[in-house]
Parts: structure tokens; C-alpha cells; sequence
């Protein structure tokens, strides 16, 4: 506890330091390549018909995800502090090749904590982060996925906590790492709803953002919270369909109760036992989500929805046959919800989708289901 | 006086030091569980605290995850955990059971209702690990109205004016956690416990307990020279996997290799010098 009271403590006052925001705005531009375009995907438009859908390219950030907006951010907390090494958990691995990233830029040892069945199915990111010099601990409690790659990560920096800061990688967890992880990703909204005004002149109807733990999401929405006449959709992973019960999605289908220190919309069984999750797509495996997404659910600001798996990888294959453009399957589920609100809309109505990373890393999983052999 | 209180009260009138053994309800078996209980107590232990299994527990090492994973598996719930203890109590009405779990569970039970149910099964005390002073209120409320002990644990990391806070909240007795770790790891340096101890003596009149990475009886000595009372958990489900490995698993062999191990330990915190 009395780390997270000094973490809150810096980054308050850090927060609005403005040598702190500049060294971490030319980091996003240098380093990570900021802004990412706003684009627009005409021919995905016209496939569909209806609404015009723009894509918040953070696929084209260094590293090939949003994540690493947040690991260098944090990266820079873990340097104020004099730590000398950095842990992680990660899901589909873009979060660890975001802290592995970062952690090899400033000379920190990295070690991230993956679920033994998501190293299987994200082979190639395991070996970047080795090659980034990270240390990649396979974890084999519990379902094995993301939500244990937590555990094992809190466990790790409860033991080591005198020279090791813990770099979550979503809006959930423990306070402040909500706040300032969604801090760190709100440059996706600010610089889209800037783009948006320059190059349409209006803001759009509606934002599209998956929801995993949430935070492409947050990050995507909330400069856009005031905006009352911007719908907003978060989209989790439906799995083989919310009927089935085969799914990871908390706020869709789930109750509210208390993981990883916070307290959410989680997939619980009677006994308030976490349930296993089912999801194509190793990011959005994750049975709890971002405690400020419940309660945007709650306020009812934000609408949650579910695309299973089949959906997404529609999505893909249709993003990737008519733009060039090959999205994570996480981001996948985002584009076929897009998909559905667009086919409901005009012309003269816009749709921002948050094209949250590329989809390199999922070609293995894709080409399989596809029964394909690589 | 509450049964935690009474058996700290007469074991310091007696000069000794309370030995804690911790086990996982329903691991390896659901039906060993309350005669385990009882053989512990015959074997010197002189309040026990019971696992309520959960499936993210998170400051747990790998010995007592895979206790609560097997617990889990064989149907554990917190009703059944409550069950139990209550057909222990039929048979022992003098030693106090602490409840050791997750937030989860128990916020899902209800808290009005699970310090009810506690009450009616014998529980006497809580240890809530991922619950933070900060976030008790609710859940001690409803303990203090039955008159239920609310334990913390206090980290080798714990500033002085939290320790403060805490010991202020405490009812029962302070569990004092020897590493910066979780369950069953790290090196004990046993000048380092009992500076822990010493701080959070001067602060509070309530005993004070030391777990996490005590072993043997060598280890519970040198803590028992510091400490009220010894907590011991990772080391006694260890020692019934290592019997398991050995292909002795039935019941008596996996329960003789944990009392064995307990009365030594026994033997180590009677030994100690203070």
C-alpha cells in the first residue's frame, strides 16, 4: 500500500509539471511517432454503406499498439524514482514489447509475467521481448492468461519493491494506475478530436474503441466526455457469444465485485469466484475491466457491447482485404461493431474507430483458425 | 472476553507463546479438513487459521496457490468453508478459528450476512488480504456488531503513521508479516522481525503475530523470542505435497507428516528464549 501512496504522491505533483508533460510529449513524438493519423477508410465505408468511418492509426506507433503511450509515460515515473528494474504483465504481448521497449531505451532490467497459454498463442511478441533483452516468465497458476500474468506480477513486486516499479499496462488495478494510465492515453482523444475539427470540421457521432481492461478505450474517450452529442461504444470480446458463457465481457454480461484492487464490473461465478474467459484474442482475455469504464456503464455515457469472435475476425480479414490495413484481433472487435453502427448511418454522419494496433502479431492464430499452416 | 482475547490472556499469564498453523479448507480433501483442525490442536496449535480458497490469490507463493486451486477443485465455497468450521466447533469449543481470504467472496456473501454466518459456525476472527484500512468500513461495521476480532496485516513496508492507523483498527490481534514477499518466500532475518515488532509494540497493546517464511523450528524460535504468536502455513502444506510426491497420500500419512512437522515447531517456539 505505502507504494502506491508514494507512486500517487509523485505523480500528483508531477502531473501538472510542465518540464515533466514536455519530456514526455517529445518522447511521444520522437520516439513513439506522435501524432498518429486520423484516417479515413473510404473504401471500408463504401463497402458497407452509411456512415464514414475514420481510423485513429495508433497501429503506427513504434512498437505496432497504443500500450507503449503508457510505458513510456510510466517509464519515465520509474526513472524519477531511481528504480532500476521494471516488471509487467501482458496479454497479448504488445504491452510487455511496449515495457521491454522502454525498458531497453533507459538501460532498466525488464521482466515480464505472461500467461503460459498466451505465450503459446503469441509466440512471436515473446520472442521480441527476449530480444529486447527482456526476461519473459511463463505463468502457470490459475487459468493461465492474462489475469494470473497480474497476480504473478503483484507478487513479484511486493517481494522486490525496493528497486522495482510495477508498469500496469490498462486502467485497471490498484490506485493511482487507473488514473495515470489513462492520463498517459488521452493523447489519443485530444489529438482525434483536434484531427477531427481540422479535417471535418465537426466532431464525429460516434467513437469505437475494444474494451479489454479498457484502456485504448479511456484513452480514445475521455477528452471526449463532454462532448454530450458524441455517442461512445466500448466493445468486448463476446468470445463464442455471451449465451454461452465462453466470453470476456464483465460489463456486458457480468456483476460488479473486487480484483486486483479495485472494484468493477467482473465475470464472477456465485461464490465470487473470477471465471475463466474465452477470447480469440489474447488482450482482451482479461475477466475484470478499468473501474472507470463501470462507471461510465453505470452513468450510462458510454454504451458496452459484445462482438464474438467470429465477428472479429470478419472484421479483419474485411479491414485487411479493402484498406491494407491489418488490425489486431483485438482491434478487429472495435471494427465489427463500427461495422454494424455504420451500416445504420448516413453519409454525413462520422464514426472514429481507435485502430488500437496491427495485426503482425495474430497472423499465426488467424492462418490456424483459418487452417491454414504457415 | 472474546475467544482470541482469552487464549492470548492465559497463555501470557503462563509465560508462553501462541503457535498459529494455517491450513486451506478443503485442500487436499474436503472431508480431512476438520479432523486436521483437530489434530493440529492436539498437536500444539493454539489458534488456527483457515484458508478460504479463492481463484486470484493474489499474496499467496506458490505452495498455498496450489492449495487454493485444489480446494477449488474439489468444490470448496465459503458456505462450505463456514460449514466446516462450525462441525469443528462441535467438538472444540476453545480454540479460536481466524477466517484468512479475499474480498471477493465474502463482499458477494453479503456482509451483514457473512458475519451472521460467522457467528453461527464459531468463526472469531477476519484476516481480509487485499482489504486496506482505508476500504473497512463497510466490512467492519458488520464484524463489530457480532463481535467478531478484524485482523491486519502490517508489511515490513509500513510507514510508522500507518501502522498507527492500523493498530487503531485492529481488534484481536496484529499479524506481522516477517518478509517483503508473499506466503512461504524469502530469507527471514530475524533481527529485521524483531524491529518490526518493536515498532509495532510501542504502538499497540494488542499481541502481536509474525508469519510469512517461518519454516522450521529454528525459525519459529528465533521469531517466538519477538513475537506473541507464530503463524505457520506454507511449510506445513509443503510438507503434505512432499508426502503426496512420495506416493503416501492417504489421509493419515498426509496428516501424520503435518502434525510431525507442527510439533517440532512447537517444540521450537516453547524452546525460545524470552
Amino acid at each position: 500500500m505505502s507504494a502506491l501512496s508514494d507512486l500517487e504522491k509523485l505523480y500528483m505533483d508531477l502531473r501538472d509539471d510542465p518540464a515533466f508533460q514536455k519530456e514526455f510529449d517529445l518522447d511521444l513524438a520522437h520516439y513513439v511517432g506522435r501524432p498518429s493519423p486520423l484516417y479515413e477508410a473510404a473504401r471500408l465505408s463504401d463497402a458497407i454503406g452509411g456512415g464514414r468511418i475514420f481510423l485513429k492509426r495508433e497501429d503506427l506507433n513504434h512498437t505496432g499498439a497504443h500500450k507503449v503511450n503508457n510505458t513510456i509515460g510510466q517509464a519515465l515515473l520509474a526513472k524519477r524514482m531511481g528504480k532500476k528494474r521494471v516488471i509487467a504483465e501482458t496479454g497479448a504481448g504488445q504491452h510487455g514489447v511496449a515495457s521491454a521497449t522502454v525498458a531497453a531505451r533507459l538501460g532498466l532490467e525488464c521482466c515480464v509475467f505472461m500467461g503460459e497459454e498466451d505465450i503459446r498463442r503469441q509466440a512471436l511478441n515473446v520472442y521480441r521481448m527476449k530480444l529486447l533483452g527482456a526476461k519473459v516468465v511463463s505463468v502457470t497458476s490459475g487459468s493461465r492468461t492474462l489475469k494470473d500474468a497480474m497476480n504473478e506480477a503483484m507478487r513479484d513486486w511486493v517481494t522486490n519493491i525496493d528497486d522495482t516499479f510495477y508498469i500496469i499496462g490498462t486502467v485497471a488495478g490498484p490506485h493511482p494506475y487507473p488514473m495515470l494510465v489513462r492520463d498517459f492515453q488521452s493523447v489519443i482523444g485530444r489529438e482525434a478530436r483536434a484531427q477531427c475539427l481540422v479535417q471535418n470540421g465537426k466532431l464525429p457521432d460516434a467513437l469505437v474503441a475494444c474494451v479489454g481492461g479498457g484502456s485504448n478505450a479511456i484513452g480514445l474517450f475521455h477528452p471526449f466526455l463532454g462532448d454530450a452529442d458524441v455517442a461512445m461504444y466500448g466493445v468486448e470480446a463476446g468470445g463464442k457469444g455471451l449465451e454461452t458463457g465462453a466470453h470476456a465481457a464483465p460489463l456486458s454480461a457480468g456483476t460488479p465485485g473486487v480484483l486486483h484492487g479495485n472494484r468493477t464490473y467482473l465475470m464472477q461465478d456465485e461464490d465470487g469466484q473470477i471465471l475463466e474467459t474465452h477470447s480469440v484474442s489474447a488482450g482482451l482475455d482479461y475477466p475484470g475491466v478499468g473501474p472507470e469504464h463501470s462507471w461510465l456503464k453505470d452513468i450510462g455515457r458510454v454504451q458496452y457491447v459484445a462482438a464474438n469472435d467470429d465477428e472479429a475476425l470478419s472484421a479483419f480479414h474485411r479491414l485487411t482485404k479493402v484498406e491494407g490495413i491489418m488490425p489486431a484481433l483485438e482491434t478487429a472487435h472495435a471494427l465489427a461493431h463500427a461495422e454494424k453502427l455504420a451500416a445504420g448511418m448516413t453519409p454525413e454522419q462520422h464514426i472514429v474507430v481507435n485502430l488500437s494496433g496491427r495485426g503482425d502479431k495474430d497472423i499465426l492464430t488467424v492462418a490456424s483458425i483459418d487452417g491454414i499452416e504457415v | 472476553m472474546s475467544r482470541i482475547a482469552g487464549v492470548f490472556d492465559e497463555l501470557q499469564r503462563s509465560g508462553r507463546k501462541a503457535l498459529i498453523p494455517y491450513i486451506v479448507a478443503g485442500d487436499p480433501d474436503p472431508a480431512g479438513t476438520v479432523p486436521l483442525l483437530h489434530k493440529l490442536v492436539a498437536s500444539g496449535a493454539d489458534v488456527i487459521e483457515v484458508g478460504v480458497p479463492f481463484s486470484d490469490p493474489m499474496a499467496e507463493g506458490p505452495v498455498i496457490q496450489k492449495g487454493h486451486e485444489r480446494a477449488l477443485a474439489n468444490g470448496m465455497t465459503l458456505k462450505k468453508v463456514l460449514s466446516t468450521v462450525a462441525e469443528f466447533r462441535q467438538q472444540d469449543a476453545k480454540t479460536p478459528i481466524v477466517m484468512m481470504g479475499y474480498t471477493n467472496p465474502i463482499e458477494r456473501f453479503g456482509y451483514d450476512a457473512f458475519a451472521d454466518a460467522c457467528v453461527g459456525a464459531g468463526v472469531d476472527g477476519l484476516i481480509t488480504v487485499d482489504l486496506p484500512p482505508e476500504e473497512v468500513d463497510a466490512i467492519d461495521t458488520a464484524l463489530q456488531a457480532v463481535g467478531l476480532d478484524n485482523i491486519f496485516l502490517i508489511s515490513p513496508t509500513t510507514p510508522e503513521s500507518r501502522i498507527k492507523t492500523i493498530v487503531g483498527r485492529a481488534r484481536g490481534f496484529v499479524y506481522c508479516v516477517a518478509v517483503k514477499g508473499v506466503t512461504g518466500s524469502g530469507q527471514l532475518d530475524t533481527t529485521e522481525v524483531a524491529e518490526s515488532v518493536a515498532l509495532i509494540r510501542d504502538k499497540t497493546t494488542l499481541p502481536i503475530a509474525v508469519g510469512f517464511g517461518i519454516k522450521d523450528a529454528e525459525s519459529a524460535c528465533a521469531v517466538a523470542a519477538a513475537a506473541d504468536a507464530v503463524v505457520v502455513g506454507s511449510a506445513l502444506i509443503d510438507k503434505m505435497n512432499q508426502e503426496a510426491a512420495l506416493g503416501n497420500t492417504s489421509q493419515i500419512q498426509l496428516h501424520s507428516a503435518a502434525v510431525k512437522l507442527l510439533r517440532s515447531i512447537r517444540a521450537g517456539v516453547d524452546s525460545s528464549p524470552s
